[in-house]
């Protein structure tokens, strides 16, 4: 995974991480396959049982590990599974979000969102969006080259 | 005060209210203060409190110290700042508040680093903490000792830490990543912010366990950004810039900026501070349901 992958023609290709909940963003994500939808195929799912189950340490780790980007994602507020996980999910992304920002990592590099089960397309288009901003960004040789010291 | 202080523990210990009184004392030298743990009346001599009672006690207080625990219920002698690290124990279950008896002490500010002293208290040997203070005089606490001291903190957090943040908000993110990894990179993970740290308080550390393997143990770069973001990121809501990890880094990582970066962002979007009220629960495991989204799509 360290190495982005890089087309024929040389083009950069971004890594994308989606950190999703069982329930909603990866239902959802299920949809648009089931509907054959097509979207970028940049971006690789990692599901969990909530977005409440989500350590910053696994977004960190997606950095460690070479990922270009990062989206969260998960139930929209008042529909968790578990009641509650989203809410507590949220306080911690807006301290994550902050303290990323103030260490200096571009806020365009790490997202987050709501898609429930039924958003097949604002999962798909959200996909895109990122891919192409990420891309755009290029690689995140800032991170990466932290293994090379 | 001193006085004061000597004969109220020596009561407590007399009547057997107390075990163990946990207060500074003098080095062999006395050019320094270090904790002292007074089991015995006629020992409440040892006791003193002066601008070099710098460090956080109520580190003591904490399951860390299983042979302080096992002395029976303590005293502890605690000026303002350091009574907000016991507000947050006892907010989160970590002492009863009627298993503890807090000496209060009214401070006039103490020095940042006890080399610093040269036997007279300047603003500029002071921390950026004393100077915003607003609890020297002791907001929980079973016995207050001192006089009434008369200080108003600025409306705006004032001193170096806090000028550094505006500073280091104005920069680019490149700046700051680079300022940060300069920092980290230095990093020698001994860990000394994690053992200082009253509010660390876990039996096993994430970065104590490999499997897997969430934070490198090799003091190298990738790893040493690991560590401190999540070191930071579990002190959300919960620090009260006691400043002992900063004062504690061998390699003067300037830990307070992260801290206090944090403290004000959680101010700002859930009007918590640390360390005020020991019934609030810490913004961390709680929740509104009008928390700000803006950022999230």
């Amino acid at each position: 995974m360290s190495e982005h992958t890089q087309h024929k023609h040389g083009s950069f290709e971004p890594q994308i991480i989606a950190f999703v909940c069982n329930w909603c963003t990866y239902a959802g994500a299920d949809l648009a396959g089931t509907s054959r939808m097509e979207y970028k195929p940049n971006v690789r799912i990692i599901k969990l049982p909530c977005t409440g189950r989500i350590d910053p340490l696994f977004i960190i780790k997606a950095f460690e590990k070479g990922a270009d980007g990062v989206l969260v994602s998960g139930c929209h507020p008042g529909d968790c599974h578990y009641t509650t996980g989203n809410y507590h999910a949220r306080r911690r992304w807006i301290a994550f979000k902050n303290l990323m920002d103030f260490i200096g990592i571009d806020e365009k590099r790490l997202h987050f969102s709501w898609v429930s089960a039924s958003e097949a397309i604002k999962w798909v288009d959200l996909v895109n969006n990122i891919t192409d901003e990420v891309k755009k960004l290029g690689p995140f040789v800032e991170y990466k080259g932290l293994s090379e010291r | 005060m001193e006085n004061t202080l000597r004969q109220k523990a020596k009561e407590l210990l007399e009547k057997g209210d107390v075990k163990v009184v946990i207060g500074y004392g003098w080095n062999k030298r006395k050019t320094r203060t270090t904790p002292v743990f007074i089991t015995k009346p006629e020992d409440v001599e040892k006791l003193v409190f002066n601008p070099l009672c710098v460090n956080n006690l109520s580190l003591y207080l904490t399951r860390k110290f299983a042979d302080i625990k096992a002395l029976g219920k303590p005293a502890i002698v605690a000026k303002g700042c350091d009574i907000k690290t016991i507000a947050v124990l006892i907010s989160e279950s970590q002492i009863k508040r009627e298993d503890v008896v807090i000496l209060g002490m009214n401070c006039n500010g103490v020095v940042y680093k006890q080399e610093l002293w040269k036997g007279e208290l300047k603003p500029e040997i002071m921390p950026t903490k004393c100077h915003n203070c607003d609890v020297r005089n002791p907001h929980i606490a079973d016995i207050i000792i001192g006089e009434k001291v008369n200080f108003t903190p600025p409306d705006t957090p004032a001193g170096m830490v806090f000028d550094k943040i505006r500073d280091l908000d104005k920069k680019s993110g490149e700046e700051r990543w680079g300022f940060w990894i300069e920092h980290f990179n230095r990093c020698i993970k001994c860990y000394a912010c994690r053992q200082i740290c009253p509010l660390c308080y876990c039996d096993r550390c994430i970065a104590e366990k490999n499997m897997p393997q969430w934070i490198e143990t090799s003091a190298h770069p990738r790893g040493n950004l690991a560590w401190n973001l999540k070191r930071a990121m579990d002190l959300t809501g919960r620090c009260t810039f006691c400043g002992e990890c900063e004062r504690a880094c061998p390699v003067n990582i300037p830990l307070n900026l992260v801290n206090q970066k944090l403290a004000l962002v959680v101010k700002d979007a859930f009007g918590h501070k640390a360390g005020y009220d020991e019934k609030v629960h810490p913004p961390m495991i709680v929740f509104n349901m009008e928390d700000q989204e803006d950022f999230i799509k």
